[in-house]
């Protein structure tokens, strides 16, 4: 198989900051990579490290085979970038925009406003792009930036929580541009991000780090079939009554049980059934009419692993 | 390389030429300097200005002094704005970034003054019509226009320096303002200190001087400092420490 990215116990401290540690992983070429992460877990370092930003202090890096150090410029020129900051520059037009990292990736005059059409086309900032960015919404800006880093169709593509800032219609909106350029551009995306269910929408891969530590890596059903858990939704009557609640809460095999608009919202340790909580909860005189079982989604296996990690 | 240079150099004079929101805007401050130096002051002073060069050199600090607004903005303004760490992220080459910057200032502060020198010289002409043609002695023009481009090139990388070490755009332009006018005004404040009896014979003596001597002996200290300088810069313009600054 063929890698885009190997990283061997990658390392980065600032001072006493341990912001990458030992960090070890193959994204294979082709893939939709999502790095989960709460804010200051390392994300954005890792992206940096890659890119021959920064320096790391132990371990190693390659991109596509190349040191981005020492090959950094090679590295550079195969990548296209959205960081942390849109990195726009707002007094120039769109076009202009667009424009200037073109000619900076020497795309030929009428192949780069033929890509420039295409990809603001797509995002449906065609008509907009003689305007000034700096008068733009967030979300447009940031459609602006993804166009920016797909612009010279990179082989690799870093996008630093591109949907960070917007507000909900605006950040599924850039989702669904997103999962389009993808499935046109074919390219191995790396993709940071602390909203789960963007990562479990988009991504075929990922990874969750924590204090700079990867706690956990692999496919988004994987990693919800590795930490095991299982809720349950069960429907009935008297099922909200202190004592029960208690009583469910006693059980080794029950994780977390919420009385949500009147019915349970258990969480199970492992592969444990459900047919002991409904025992329980009859014999203690409620009423069962459902009993719904549902895997648990990715936000819930990382705040799983989240909780595992603080314990 | 060149070409990245070149692609930076025009997208930095194309952001200052819109930093007041609109073309119009930076065209005009662009006119305003051209009309004082290449048409009211050569009004002003008539036929003088192509004889005395000390009328010309008069106003040269005016664009040459726009320099430290391009050099400060297109560094400590590109950080400020958060524009330059995709530029990092991009395929360019350290150096590249470095001299594309440079050449921005240069080519701003430099071409600003070259074209009011030569709007000057139309502005006599066209003031004496009929007269015959005149034009700066062609020394002078030279020495002025190798001057003016070290100079420009000198206080870019100063430019480069301060910049990397101010937090913002306005401070960096602050400190490298101060830093210039000092040296202005340093050889007067100097002038304070000197034994009394000491200035007379030493004008004189500058009266004597031959100036295309001082203007060579000038020009080869500038360019001295110049490439130490921009040495020094590439030196210190390095991707993995500008990300952490």
């Amino acid at each position: 198989m063929n890698y885009s990215i190997e990283c061997k116990q990658l390392s980065k401290n600032f001072g006493t900051l341990r912001a990458v540690q030992g960090v070890s992983m193959q994204i294979p070429t082709g893939s939709v990579f999502g790095l989960l992460g709460p804010n200051g877990s390392g994300k954005t370092t890792t992206i940096r490290l890659m890119l021959g930003l920064l320096q790391p202090d132990a371990g190693s890096v390659r991109v596509f085979g190349l040191d981005p150090i020492s090959q950094g410029d090679q590295v550079r020129e195969q990548c296209g970038a959205l960081l942390e900051h849109t990195g726009l520059y707002e007094r120039l037009s769109a076009e202009d925009n667009l424009q200037f990292y073109g000619q900076l990736w020497h795309m030929p005059q009428r192949e780069l406003q033929a890509r420039i059409k295409e990809l603001l086309g797509k995002l449906d900032l065609w008509d907009r792009r003689k305007e000034i960015v700096g008068s733009w919404s967030r979300g447009m800006k940031q459609k602006l930036a993804v166009a920016r880093a797909m612009l010279h169709q990179p082989k690799l593509v870093f996008l630093d929580e591109p949907t960070s800032g917007l507000d909900p219609v605006a950040a599924a909106a850039l989702n669904n541009d997103l999962l389009k350029l993808v499935k046109d551009e074919q390219a191995t995306i790396f993709l940071t991000t602390h909203i789960l269910s963007e990562a479990e929408k988009v991504c075929n891969l990922v990874g969750v780090l924590r204090r700079g530590e990867l706690i956990a890596f692999g496919g988004p059903h994987t990693l919800t079939q590795s930490t095991r858990n299982a809720i349950v939704d069960i429907f009935g009557q008297g099922l909200t009554d202190p004592a029960i609640l208690e009583k469910l809460r006693n059980m080794p095999q029950v994780r977390q049980v919420e009385a949500v608009d009147g019915h349970l919202e258990i969480g199970l340790e492992g592969t444990a059934e459900p047919s002991e909580v409904v025992k329980t909860l009859v014999m203690n005189g409620a009423s069962v009419d459902e009993v719904r079982r549902r895997k648990a989604g990715l936000e819930e296996s990382f705040l799983k692993l989240m909780e595992e990690e603080n314990a | 390389m060149l070409r990245d240079i070149w692609t930076i150099s025009k997208k930095d004079i194309r952001e200052v030429i819109f930093s007041r929101g609109n073309k119009r805007g930076g065209l005009i401050s662009i006119l305003v300097v051209v009309g004082l130096i290449g048409v009211y002051f050569p009004l002003f002073s008539q036929d003088t200005w192509f004889t005395s060069p000390i009328a010309v050199l008069n106003w040269a600090w005016m664009p040459i002094f726009m320099v430290t607004s391009l050099v400060t903005d297109s560094i400590a303004g590109e950080r400020e704005r958060h524009t330059l760490e995709t530029l990092l992220a991009s395929r360019v080459t350290d150096q590249a970034i470095l001299l594309g910057k440079i050449s921005a200032a240069v080519l701003y502060g430099w071409g600003l003054f070259m074209v009011s020198l030569l709007v000057g010289a139309v502005t006599i002409n066209v003031a004496n019509w009929g007269g015959p043609l005149q034009f700066y002695p062609l020394d002078f023009f030279i020495a002025c226009a190798g001057l003016s481009l070290l100079l420009c090139v000198f206080i870019s990388t100063i430019g480069v320096f301060v910049s990397l070490r101010a937090p913002t755009a306005r401070i960096a332009y602050q400190r490298l303002s101060l830093s210039m006018l000092a040296l202005v005004l340093l050889p007067v404040v100097l002038t304070q200190f000197l034994p009394q009896g000491s200035l007379v014979p030493m004008l004189a003596a500058l009266e004597t001087i031959n100036l295309q001597k001082a203007f060579l002996i000038l020009g080869i200290a500038l360019l001295a400092l110049d490439v130490l300088f921009i040495l020094a810069a590439l030196a210190r313009f390095k991707r993995t420490r500008l990300i952490l600054e």
